[in-house]
């Protein structure tokens, strides 16, 4: 049975990437309904919107053009999370694929978050950097309640954020690079919160409970 | 730091897991969705589902279950067996795995590896690796076709060459699988491992004779491998997960808690 669904809660951006049906099951073993669209206006009147991805930047900047979501999800003013490749998407560039044309070194992204992602230095660590590994510094921000240094998330990536203003949480593999970022209603984790286990999934709760008045206090008080 | 990873391996056929000894006489231990979700609730760090019937039988795996692995777990996991298409592949991702295996279909094709790491990105290209150490050549060699034993053969490639063949194509991880250990719980092949290390630039599994606690601490301090894979030892519960992770801290080797 189909059914026109007119509103969801919470939605999951397709981006036309592979790992929506882990993303989904995760939010709904917390017991939350979840749609998986790309519905301009299903994405605009969401509370909450879920930004997943993998794969590389420049596929997944090429299928966001080519659905129309590159403004909409730009002016999106709830709170918008972003895992992996999602967060990467978040930043104002990506070295990662190089650009259609070969003119630039970098891949455009959606300039949610004032950063760029560039090939993570592991100093000689393998790549990719793959498997569990820990947190080592945690701000106070919502979306990470409950969470501390030391606790461990699953990580699959090559590329990263440097560590800097907008980081809410940093790691280390080879050097220190952003476990996660945020600005403003904007939020992104560069691990995979729906394959962390039990903490992983404290997150996706924290965002989901998370009420964004006091995700706006959270920044005053930055 | 990055934690050293225990990779529960649940063979499936006909949707129940099995395990058999040197690849032979596969019994029946159980049905995959309860297993998955008992792992994923013990610690494990990654699942491997490996269909051994697909690839020798010259079809891909019934893919249904995956998705009802995806539904009850919140760990990584990988599908192995018959992945032989940027179709094939897709399905199987989209209905929740985080990797794909290919074993066989890469021997067939070797460039299916560029294709899958192309689309799907290298950090969700696994390839596994069957080695038979033949002890009158003092070689290592590749098998292909090992879900059955009628239709397992020797193939041309050397094991090390093969390992940076496939990272030179593009894989993202290598699962070896030492056949001669395997299933007979005597260890690890420590000699193998160490030399395919050397050759092995991404994440390195080992697979094939864990039967004792010590076996893992060997493997991690001495291949320095990034995970190690069994199947036995777990599924008859001679090595519960938390106890092997609470001895592997105790030797100083990074593991996740439980």
């Amino acid at each position: 049975m189909t059914r026109v669904i007119t509103s969801a809660k919470n939605v999951i951006v397709d981006t036309g990437c592979a790992n929506l049906s882990s993303v989904k099951f995760a939010v709904e073993r917390l017991g939350f309904e979840v749609t998986i669209t790309d519905d301009v206006t299903l994405i605009q009147q969401a509370e909450k919107v879920i930004f997943p991805g993998v794969g590389s930047a420049k596929h997944a900047m090429k299928n966001i053009k080519a659905k129309n979501l590159v403004a909409v999800l730009q002016g999106l003013t709830q709170p918008v999370l972003g895992f992996c490749l999602g967060m990467q998407l978040m930043t104002e560039s990506s070295t990662e694929g190089k650009s259609d044309d070969n003119t630039s070194s970098s891949v455009p992204c959606l300039s949610l978050i004032p950063t760029n992602v560039e090939p993570l230095k592991a100093q000689g660590n393998r790549l990719p950097h793959m498997g569990w590994n820990t947190l080592t510094q945690v701000s106070n921000h919502p979306v990470f309640k409950g969470i501390s240094v030391g606790d461990y998330f699953y990580f699959v990536h090559s590329f990263a954020a440097p560590v800097s203003e907008y980081t809410i949480a940093s790691c280390e593999y080879g050097s220190t690079f952003s476990a996660a970022i945020a600005k403003d209603n904007f939020i992104g984790c560069q691990f995979h919160p729906e394959r962390s286990s039990a903490l992983g999934s404290k997150i996706i709760q924290n965002f989901l409970e998370l009420d964004s008045t006091e995700l706006n206090q959270e920044l005053v008080n930055l | 730091m990055l934690a050293r990873r225990i990779i529960p391996c649940l063979d499936v056929r006909d949707g129940k897991v099995v395990k058999g000894v040197q690849f032979r006489n596969h019994e029946i231990i159980g049905d995959i969705v309860p297993l998955a979700k008992q792992y994923a609730e013990a610690g494990a760090d990654e699942l491997v589902f490996y269909d051994i019937t697909a690839s020798s039988d010259g079809r891909v795996v019934d893919k249904s279950w995956v998705s009802r692995i995806a539904e009850v777990i919140d760990i990584p996991f990988c599908v192995a067996g018959g992945i032989k298409s940027e179709d094939d592949a897709k399905e199987i991702l989209m209905m929740g795995a985080d990797k794909i295996s290919i074993n066989s279909p890469a021997l067939r094709d070797p460039d299916l590896i560029t294709r899958l790491a192309d689309v799907f990105g290298q950090q969700c290209i696994v390839v596994g690796i069957d080695s038979f150490y033949n002890k009158d050549t003092h070689e290592y060699q590749v098998y292909q076709f090992t879900g059955d034993e009628k239709r397992t053969q020797q193939t041309g490639w050397n094991t090390f060459d093969w390992i940076e063949k496939v990272v030179s194509l593009g894989a993202g991880e290598i699962v070896l699988n030492c056949m001669n250990q395997d299933g007979v719980r005597q260890g690890y092949d420590i000699e193998q491992l160490k030399q395919a290390r050397a050759k092995c630039s991404v994440p390195l599994i080992a697979s094939g004779g864990a039967g004792a606690i010590e076996h893992f601490r060997d493997v991690y301090q001495q291949a320095d491998v990034d995970g190690a894979l069994a199947a036995s030892v777990f599924h008859k519960g001679i090595i519960p997960i938390n106890a092997l992770k609470n001895y592997l801290k105790e030797q100083n080797i990074e593991v996740r808690p439980c």
